[in-house]
Formats: C-alpha cells, sequence, structure tokens
C-alpha cells in the first residue's frame, strides 16, 4: 500500500489526500512534485522547510554570535553556509570533496559522522536574531518592529549564557546523528566568522505540524500541540504564520518570527502529582487527551460548560484554557517545541523539560499576550522554569540556487 | 604536555645540521667574512650602526646597555625570524650571525622581552638569486631550525635559573621564573614532544600520570611551590629536570623538520591552546597558563614564517588571512597583559576565556590548510 500526500504550501488548493507516508515537499504553487525522494525535503522555496514540514522525530538547535566586525565576511560565510546547507539537506556531504574525497594531507572538508545516512529530512532553518541590528553591521533601519525584545514575563529565571544569539539554524531530522552533524558542519565553516553561543538537542518532537501526524505527549505525559496550527490550515497559516507584505520590512514579506524557550521541568515533583490534579492543570484527561468538558481529542474546549459542583469543568486555572486562542484575541502559533533531556542535574534530578518552538506572524501579538497570561495565572507554573529565550526572524525561502540566506537582508 | 599523539614531528632519519647561522654565541665567529655590526640596546633605544650590508653572512654584536633583559632580531618580510638573540642580560655584549639573500629585513631590540621591539629596517644588497619553490622549502626547514636553536639556548639557560632558585628554597624567585623558563619550552613543544618518554619526564602534569609511575619535572616543582609552598625536598627533582632539559635540547638540535612536519606543527601548537591553556589544565596549580599560550601561538607564527615565502607563492590569500588571523589572537591576549607577564588563568571570565577560544579557532581552521599546500598537492 502507498499513500503519498502532496502538498502545495503557497495556499491554491492544497490537497489534503489520504493518511501518512512519504511526504513529499513542493514549495510552489499547488502542483504535485514530480518523484520526490522519499526523505528529503527541498531545501529551495517560497517558504523555509522546517516550518510546516512534518515534524520530524530529533532537533540540533544552536544559536552563534557573530564575532567579525567585517560586513563582507559575514555574507561570504552565509553564503557558504547556504550551499552547504543546500547539500547536506539533500543527503550529500558538506562539500564537495566531502569527508575521505580530499587531499590525506588536508583535514577532510566534511567532518563524515553522516557517511551512510540518509537525509532523513533534514531541514535547516535560519533566523537572525535582534541583536544582529545593532551597529556593527549598518542593519539597524532594516530590524522588523517585531523583533523588539520579549518582555520579562513573571516568574522568568533565564540564563543569558543559553539565551539569544544573532544568528540561529534549527536543525531537525529523523536522525539525531543527522541533524548533529549538519550543525555541527556549519559551525566549522563559520569559524572565525560566528561562535556557537548555545545549542540544544532536542528529542520527541512535541507539537504536530500536519494533521497527517498523530499528536506526541510531552515528559508531563501530555499530549501536547492538540491545538496546533497545521500545514494544512492555508487560510490560518496566512493569518497567524506568514509575515505579509507591509508588515514590516521587506526582506521578511513571507518569512516567520521564531520564539524558543527552554522550559525545564520540575520532573520528579510532577511525578507525585495526582492525576486528578494534573489532569486540571492541564485541563485535558491525560489518556485521551481530550478536553475536560468533551471526549475526544479534538474535541472544541468549551469553557463554559460546568460540572456537578458548579464549578467549570476546565479550571480558571487550566493550561488549556489560558493558552486557548478564545481567551488570547484569537492568537495562534505553530508551536514545533522537542522534548529534552540533559541528563541529571546532580541533585540526582532528571534535568530533562521542554524546548518550546513557535513560529508566527507577529510575536508581540501572538506569543507574547498568551505567555503574559501563563506566566501570571497557569498553576503549571509550579512545575516548570523557563531558563533560555530566544526571538529570531526567518525570512522567506530561497527560489533557487543563485539566492542565499541573507541576500535580501544584506542587500 | 599532551597525551602521545601519532604524529612524530621528528624525522626517523633524524641528522645534524649544520647551521651557518648560530645564535648565541659569546664569543667571536667563525663564518663572519665582513665587519661586525655593534648594536647598542638600551630600555628606550636600538642603535643599529649600519643600516646595510652586502649578501652573505653578517654578524650583530648587540651590547645591552639598559637595565632589562632584552633581545635582538632580524625579520624579514612578515615578521620571518632570520635569527635571534634572547635573552641578553643587562651590561652583557653577545653576537648574533645570521645569513641574509639580497632584500629588505628589520632589525628589532626588545627590552623586557615583550612587544614588536623598536625596529629599523636593515637592507641587504647583492645579486643572490631567487629561490626556487624546492630551496624556499628547504630554506624554511633551515630558518625554522635557527628558530629551535634560539629557543633551546634560552630554555636552558632559563630552567638553570629556575633550577638555582628551587634548590635555594627562594621561592619567590622560583614562582617568577618559572613561567618564563616554560616559555622557551612551550614554543617548540611539537619538536620536544617527539622524544617519547623525555617530554613526560619535563611536562607531565599530575592528572597524566599512570598509576605506580613517578611524576618530575616542572609541573610537580610547581605544585611545591604553590601548594606546599615548600621545595626544601625538590632538590633532586630540580637537577633532574635540567638533566632533562638539556638532553632534549641536544636531540632537538640534531634534527630537521620537513615543511609538513613544521606545517603540523604550527597547528599542533594550536591545538595545544585550544585543549591545555584555554581551560587552565596545563598549569593548574600556578594558574600562568597565559604565558605558555602566548609561547605556544608565536612558536606556530615562528613555524608559519618560516614556510612563509613557499607559502606566498602558493596561496597568497592564505597567507593574508593568516597574518590577520594571529594579529586578532595577539590583540585579544593583549587584552590580558599584566605587566611584563600575563594575567593568571583563574582571574579571566568565562567571556574572556571565550573570546580567546573564538580567535584560536578562528586562526587554527585556515592553518589546518597548510600542511596540505606545502605537501605541494
Amino acid at each position: 500500500m502507498k499513500r503519498r500526500r502532496v502538498i502545495g504550501l503557497a495556499g491554491a488548493g492544497a490537497v489534503a489526500a489520504a493518511a501518512a507516508g512519504a511526504v513529499a515537499w513542493r514549495a510552489e504553487g499547488g502542483e504535485p512534485a514530480a518523484t520526490p525522494a522519499p526523505d528529503r525535503i527541498s531545501f529551495w522555496g517560497e517558504r523555509q522547510a522546517g516550518i510546516i514540514t512534518p515534524a520530524q522525530d530529533r532537533l540540533h538547535f544552536v544559536a552563534f554570535d557573530v564575532i567579525t566586525k567585517d560586513r563582507a565576511a559575514l555574507v561570504d560565510m552565509l553564503e557558504s553556509w547556504t550551499a552547504a546547507a543546500a547539500r547536506m539537506t539533500q543527503g550529500q556531504e558538506a562539500g564537495t570533496l566531502g569527508a575521505v574525497g580530499g587531499l590525506r594531507e588536508a583535514p577532510p572538508e566534511d567532518t563524515g559522522e553522516a557517511l551512510g545516512l540518509p537525509a532523513a529530512d533534514l531541514t535547516l532553518t535560519i533566523g537572525f536574531g535582534p541583536s544582529l541590528f545593532d551597529a556593527r553591521f549598518g542593519l539597524r533601519d532594516r530590524k522588523p518592529a517585531a523583533l523588539a525584545d520579549l518582555p520579562k514575563f513573571p516568574g522568568d529565571t533565564i540564563d543569558p549564557a543559553i539565551s539569544g544569539g544573532d544568528l540561529c539554524v534549527q536543525a531537525c531530522a529523523n536522525d539525531p546523528q543527522v541533524a548533529v552533524h549538519a550543525v555541527r558542519n556549519l559551525a566549522r565553516i563559520g569559524m572565525g566568522v560566528v561562535s556557537v553561543r548555545w545549542s540544544q538537542l532536542g528529542f520527541g518532537r512535541t507539537s504536530s505540524t500536519s494533521t497527517a501526524q498523530a499528536t506526541p505527549r510531552n515528559l508531563f505525559g501530555f499530549k501536547d500541540g492538540t491545538a496546533n496550527l497545521k500545514a494544512e490550515e492555508t487560510t490560518l497559516l496566512d493569518d497567524h504564520l506568514w509575515v505579509r507584505a507591509g508588515d514590516g520590512p521587506d526582506w521578511m514579506t513571507g518569512g516567520s518570527y521564531l520564539v524558543t524557550r527552554k522550559i525545564r521541568m520540575l520532573i520528579e515533583t510532577w511525578d507525585r502529582t495526582s492525576l486528578l490534579e494534573q489532569e486540571t492543570i492541564v485541563g485535558r484527561d491525560k489518556g485521551e487527551g481530550a478536553p475536560l468538558s468533551g471526549h475526544g481529542e479534538f474535541d472544541e474546549p468549551d469553557f463554559a460548560v460546568r460540572g456537578d459542583d458548579g464549578e467549570p469543568l476546565i479550571a480558571p486555572i487550566a493550561h488549556v484554557r489560558l493558552a486557548h486562542p478564545t481567551q488570547n484575541n484569537g492568537a495562534r502559533l505553530l508551536r514545533r517545541g522537542y522534548n529534552f533531556v540533559d541528563g541529571s542535574d546532580g541533585l540526582g534530578r532528571l534535568d530533562a523539560g521542554l524546548f518550546f518552538i513557535s513560529y508566527q506572524r507577529d510575536p508581540h501579538r501572538q506569543f507574547v499576550p498568551v505567555q503574559t497570561r501563563l506566566a501570571r495565572q497557569d498553576e503549571m507554573n509550579e512545575y516548570i522554569r523557563h531558563v533560555s529565550s530566544g526571538l529570531f526572524a526567518c525570512p522567506p525561502g530561497l527560489p533557487a540556487a543563485d539566492d542565499f540566506w541573507g541576500r535580501s537582508l544584506f542587500a | 604536555m599532551r597525551t602521545p599523539r601519532l604524529i612524530a614531528l621528528v624525522a626517523a632519519t633524524a641528522a645534524a645540521v649544520p647551521l651557518a647561522a648560530c645564535g648565541g654565541n659569546d664569543s667571536g665567529s667563525d663564518a663572519a667574512s665582513s665587519d661586525k655590526i655593534a648594536v647598542d640596546a638600551s630600555d628606550t633605544e636600538c642603535r643599529v650602526a649600519t643600516a646595510e650590508s652586502a649578501a652573505g653572512t653578517t654578524t650583530f654584536t648587540i651590547a645591552n646597555k639598559g637595565n632589562k633583559v632584552t633581545e635582538f632580531y632580524v625579520y624579514a618580510p612578515g615578521d620571518r625570524v632570520m635569527g635571534e638573540i634572547e635573552n641578553i642580560a643587562p651590561g652583557l655584549s653577545r653576537e648574533l650571525i645570521v645569513e641574509l639573500a639580497a632584500g629588505t629585513y628589520e632589525t628589532a631590540c626588545k627590552p623586557g622581552m615583550i612587544g614588536k621591539g623598536i625596529r629599523n629596517a636593515f637592507q641587504v644588497s647583492g645579486s643572490a638569486a631567487p629561490l626556487t619553490e624546492d630551496a624556499k622549502l628547504a630554506q624554511a626547514t633551515k630558518d625554522y631550525q635557527r628558530y629551535v636553536k634560539s629557543q633551546t639556548g634560552a630554555l636552558i639557560d632559563k630552567t638553570t635559573e629556575f633550577v638555582n632558585a628551587v634548590k635555594a628554597g627562594d621561592i619567590e624567585k622560583s614562582k617568577a621564573l618559572f613561567p618564563i623558563a616554560r616559555t622557551y619550552w612551550e614554543r617548540i613543544e611539537p619538536v620536544a614532544e617527539s622524544f617519547g618518554d623525555l617530554d613526560p619526564k619535563i611536562d607531565a602534569r599530575e592528572a597524566d600520570l599512570e598509576a605506580g609511575q613517578e611524576w618530575t619535572g616542572f609541573h610537580k616543582i610547581e605544585k611545591g611551590l604553590w601548594v606546599a609552598k615548600d621545595v626544601s625536598k625538590s632538590g633532586p627533582t630540580a637537577d633532574q629536570l635540567l638533566v632533562d632539559v638539556k638532553t632534549i635540547v641536544d636531540k632537538a638540535n640534531t634534527v630537521t623538520l620537513s615543511p609538513v612536519q613544521l606545517a603540523n606543527g604550527s597547528k599542533g601548537l594550536l591545538d595545544e591552546v585550544a585543549t591545555g591553556k584555554i581551560t587552565g589544565e596545563e598549569d593548574t596549580f600556578s594558574h600562568t597558563d597565559l604565558w605558555d599560550f602566548a609561547a605556544n601561538v608565536e612558536g606556530s607564527q615562528a613555524a608559519i614564517a618560516a614556510l612563509r615565502p613557499a607559502l606566498e607563492e602558493k596561496d597568497a590569500a592564505l597567507v593574508k588571512t593568516l597574518d590577520e588571523r594571529f594579529a586578532a589572537v595577539e590583540a585579544a591576549l593583549e587584552k590580558h597583559r599584566d605587566g611584563d607577564g600575563w594575567k593568571l588563568h583563574n582571574t579571566l571570565s568565562q567571556a574572556d576565556l571565550k573570546t580567546l577560544s573564538d580567535e584560536i579557532n578562528a586562526l587554527s581552521e585556515p592553518i589546518s590548510k597548510v600542511a596540505a599546500l606545502v605537501a605541494g598537492k
């Protein structure tokens, strides 16, 4: 049985055919891709891959500081990155000589750990952080208003050393080694121009970005991302995900803004919380993921309905209520987070949680109001700590190989 | 010291190289044909009697009339060291014999042995034919050999002073000399490391030892000086250190490094910085890692400088990049200067160390391309 689905990204009558299976990706128009390779996501297209691409299983996210003052060197590196990214996403080595094809006296061009591995649906998505738009590269007047720093939210315990950054690359793949390989080679190409500021590995996607995907669970054991924006919802995507002409500077039209939050979960205390309390905090039942007002996962939560005791079935402090679009002027996010476990913390506790990723058209109209509500009222705050924060502008995709990351920004 | 590596820098059939120009001779020369050029060095001046000479062997007589220990260098373009005399104490006179082809050079006195020195132009006229590519590579190995020779001379001098201070029980003086003696060691460490078990005897860190292995060398004395604050029983260790240093110096001066080995050595020294000095693992008791850091970088630069004429022919853009990035490393390190020396590693912030690490990475990537270039590929 061969089930295949072709999704036109650009709107124009996207076809949602059968169910999962190999997903062919095509960036423009509504026509099906001709003969897509089974595990390769096209690097070229109207949109950057890695946003509404069905969420892969693994993440390596990396933020860089630019350490050169030489604008031309930075642009040159972005060109080199683009070429390497275009190759690696198609399952090729970072450079044409590769890991073993070069001179024996020279260090190999590619680091080699992905030799023999498939492309594994690798996507590489670039973003530009607020700090890039300072005096160094003459980009001050190209900074979008949407890239204004996020506010400090109540209860934030943000560590600046693992937050922010001038550039970011989100590497997602279905094989962790493929994602790590990509980031490692980009970091190496960038030596002397950029320096890794922080990075994060993630596993087990915590959101679905396509209706073809089952809703996964986060480390609290609950389904996460049931009400996520999905690739098939093209009208909603145009309203909530993609930056429109006139929203800000032209170079971001067709792009999207990326928010990252590393959310440490206090796993051990959560685990000894009663099922009743866990479900009350989340507002959904743990088994099915249904809102406490309904029966099925995808039933719309009804915040008005009350139980026999007269109390709302979905508590006023429930996460699902506080985060819901109806409670936030319709604000919606495309979430794309991953679970993380960074070993243990020296006190025997799991150093674990959710690496939250969301894409949106304007973080200050979408992420910020939602997170403000959550930070003030969410009962879940007793079990989580926000320890890192990032905001990046992800430009539109590159139509073809004569373009490169950042060209329109630096033009 | 680092753990044993696969790449020995020294050719298996190491042969003695007769050196036309040897630094460090205190007495007259057997090679000089032209008149000696007097150099009056003070703490603020460097007066070279003449600014030109004929191609061939030139002898400089450097008189240190200042109050600081000084050094004298002859540089070819790009700061390629054609000859140098280290460690000229106040009141002393030393000679430098150097063989120079026609071209433009610079002389430099370095009072206090830091910085770029007080420089003067020096013109050599004559009819020396330009070197062929192979000859340039051959010249590179000779130039580097001369560098090793100058460093090993100073290494013995300063280790002797250090050992004497330790045996005299003068802890403060010993502490002051420890990083200085090590500077000469660290500049040529890839050469020294090629002599198998001598390197660990001189430079093993406590953490490197195998169970039952006897600990000797610099770092054992370092622990005595900084932790026990007692070196009354360190005499035998100190004596052994000097014996081992002298043995390794004898060996180092009998080998010739191939151009590829030079290139790998320049990279190896930066790898030493990246893995041992940035982290503070080298001098874990004294925290004088930045002395070793600076010395490793200088040694790496000396190897590249020796290869420079050949590299410029093969890839001038790479040479330019290396110049810029060496300068960037120096500038980043210079922020941590403290008097004639360096700040202690444990006083640098994580951000300081990251900046240094970034600059070393930025330099090491292009340097890793040099070996393939000089291999003629």
